[in-house]
């Protein structure tokens, strides 16, 4: 008879849950007895804001199959709209404020991801990731051209140049090209790991429901979905702006755990920086995800990588042309077939 | 479900629009009425003057040469294209500015020439997919995973396989749709477009690929379907021995034009259509 339902997705899913908790807990061990670097330390909440961002990207890419060139600039919306909802909101709790703030940017990006993608949802492949390169550039002036900044009356915003005028006691969150300065930086590890596993929920229950099955359709055959009745533009835009709105969450995350932040952190590079924990991590895959940002975070901090490190992304450029190259090519995948035997045709939605 | 009727190939009557329906569906509104149907492509006519009438519980055949326009008439249907001429009425509604997923929430079901499964997912998950109009609930309730997501799985998996045991394939249901042999994924994708519960089925040449035992077969279950799900059925196929054995009212198609109308007795013999496929008698 039949075996259990979805047994081998429910599999991959829990060992990756799996796979984040002990990862979690170990490093929690070790920080406690003093075994970690302060440069590992240092990694611990970005290495998360970055598997976040890579888990997110990973919906659209992966799941939706649509190109997103532009994925830094929601992490940017999130960071920015966070840093200044952490600045300005009066809850004295730092990890109630913190939540405040990521779901402030999360929210925020989200309905930037509306915006954005009511139109680019009507592209498809080259075209989508063309106006998703210019949008994440378009963040970016935006971003260097605020001015925010608060007083006893609440906050002022300015575009352009700084017209903030205050009353006593006033002062400047945003300050344009400047970015926020002096951050009280309130994320922590422990966030990091809860934003991890909320997303990862979200995402394999997401994948794992009708909604998801509908968003997988489209990217399987979309004239096929569209004939059994699944409105395209629905989905496509149900999947991108639940990628838009962690990646929200996921700026906010790193943003409040640095000291400054400025709008040409989440340029172009990082978007690509992104793309490649996906495409090494496997589009569609988690746990890949959460690997790749993991390493390749890690590893350009390393003593012995300390020295290549200007020359990363000239490496991962290189190394994504040859995993594009690998993974397109039937002669090499057919090889790749014979040395590792496909298990019998389970579909892996994980 | 409604009591199973079995229906024989009816005789067939004339009906207003100058077409044929089955004497049983007269009393009903037809499923299907297209008139004056037409499209261009740039400066050529694809399809002109398309009129047919298609009854309640009618198997229908769309029949032609090579480039006679019959996937094109289906694309149409559907909206996929849409027509530059002429009205498509379904259950007696217009049709006009939908997209392919609204008409397929109307009651239209397609298969493709060129299978079109969605390869990376389960056979199941395709059957569910195409449930996805039938077993519904929200992103949230699917996110959250409320009482309401628990109660339409079991359901639409319990739906899924149903719908799976009409080709004897519920034991597929784990295997990936892409890894299925030519004629397994032919009948997933009719399933697949049962599934979405309709009241026409298009079948884009259901039986290529197979051979005459596996087509007497598929014989056997459109008309099993047509019968458990009182549908009209209408296909397009090259097969004869097909065309000619379940279908009620047959229109063949050259050069975008209906050549003729008639029942299969009708067709055979008609000498318009035999110049189409063989060529003129010298």
């Amino acid at each position: 008879m039949k075996k259990s339902y979805l047994s081998k997705t429910n599999w991959v899913n829990f060992a990756t849950y799996g796979m984040v908790i002990i990862a979690f807990v170990v490093m929690q061990l070790m920080g406690s007895a003093g075994m970690l670097s302060s440069t590992i330390r240092g990694q611990l909440v970005p290495i998360c804001a970055y598997v976040v961002m890579a888990l997110s990207l990973n919906l659209t890419v992966g799941i939706l199959g649509e190109l997103s060139l532009g994925h830094a600039g929601f992490m940017s919306v999130g960071a920015f709209a966070g840093a200044v909802a952490a600045a300005a909101l009066p809850i004295s709790s730092a990890p109630l404020r913190l939540g405040a703030a990521m779901l402030i940017g999360a929210v925020l990006a989200g309905l930037v991801g509306v915006v954005v993608g009511v139109p680019v949802l009507r592209l498809n492949g080259d075209y989508l990731a063309i106006v998703t390169l210019a949008f994440g550039q378009i963040i970016k002036s935006v971003v260097e051209n605020l001015y925010i900044g608060m007083d006893a009356k609440g906050l002022h915003a300015s575009f352009l140049e700084n017209r903030i005028t205050f009353t006593d006691g006033g002062r400047m969150i945003l300050n344009g090209p400047m970015g926020v300065n002096g951050i009280n930086k309130i994320s922590t590890f422990t966030a990091g790991f809860v934003l991890t596993m909320i997303v990862l929920v979200v995402i394999f229950n997401l994948v794992n429901s009708r909604a998801g099955r509908a968003i997988m359709a489209l990217r399987d055959n979309r004239i096929a979905a569209e004939s059994v009745g699944i409105n395209v533009t629905k989905y496509k835009l149900m999947a991108f702006v639940t990628s838009a709105a962690m990646a929200g969450a996921a700026g906010t995350l790193f943003a409040l755990g640095q000291n400054t932040i400025t709008a040409s952190k989440f340029d172009f590079n990082m978007s690509i920086l992104i793309l490649v924990f996906v495409v090494l991590g496997g589009q569609g895959k988690m746990w890949g995800s959460i690997l790749a940002a993991t390493f390749l975070t890690v590893l350009p901090e390393t003593p012995a990588m300390r020295e290549l490190r200007d020359y990363r992304m000239l490496v991962y450029a290189i190394v994504m042309i040859l995993v594009m190259l690998v993974t397109n090519s039937d002669k090499l995948k057919g090889l790749a077939g014979r040395i590792i035997p496909k298990g019998k045709g389970a579909a892996d939605n994980g | 479900m409604a009591e199973k009727k079995q229906f024989e190939k009816g005789k067939m009557v004339p009906v207003p629009s100058h077409s044929i329906i089955p004497e049983r569906d007269l009393g009903t509104t037809p499923i299907l009425e297209c008139s004056h149907l037409g499209i261009d492509f740039g400066g050529l006519t694809a399809v002109n003057e398309f009129n047919i009438t298609v009854g309640r519980t009618e198997i229908a055949g769309l029949i032609g040469p090579n480039g006679a326009g019959k996937t094109t008439v289906f694309n149409l249907l559907t909206k996929v294209y849409h027509p530059t001429r002429g009205t498509i009425l379904l259950d007696g509604l217009d049709t006009h500015g939908k997209t392919p997923a609204q008409i397929n929430r109307m009651g239209i079901a397609r298969t493709f020439q060129n299978i079109r499964l969605f390869n990376n997912l389960s056979v199941e998950d395709n059957v569910k997919i195409g449930l996805h109009n039938q077993e519904k609930y929200s992103m949230f309730s699917g996110v959250l995973r409320l009482p309401k997501y628990w109660k339409r799985e079991k359901a639409a998996h319990e739906r899924a396989l149903e719908l799976l045991s009409i080709f004897d394939m519920q034991d597929l249901a784990d295997h990936q749709a892409g890894s299925l042999p030519y004629g397994a994924q032919r009948r997933l994708e009719i399933v697949r477009a049962l599934a979405t519960n309709p009241s026409l089925l298009l079948l884009d040449e259901p039986a290529a690929g197979m051979n005459p035992s596996e087509t007497a077969e598929l014989m056997e279950n459109i008309v099993k379907i047509r019968d458990t799900f009182q549908i009209a059925i209408m296909l397009i196929e090259h097969d004869m021995s097909l065309v000619m054995g379940i279908c009620e009212g047959i229109c063949v198609l050259n050069f975008g034009q209906i050549i003729a109308k008639g029942t299969a007795e009708e067709i055979q013999s008609n000498p318009t259509v035999i110049e189409a496929y063989l060529g003129k008698q010298q």
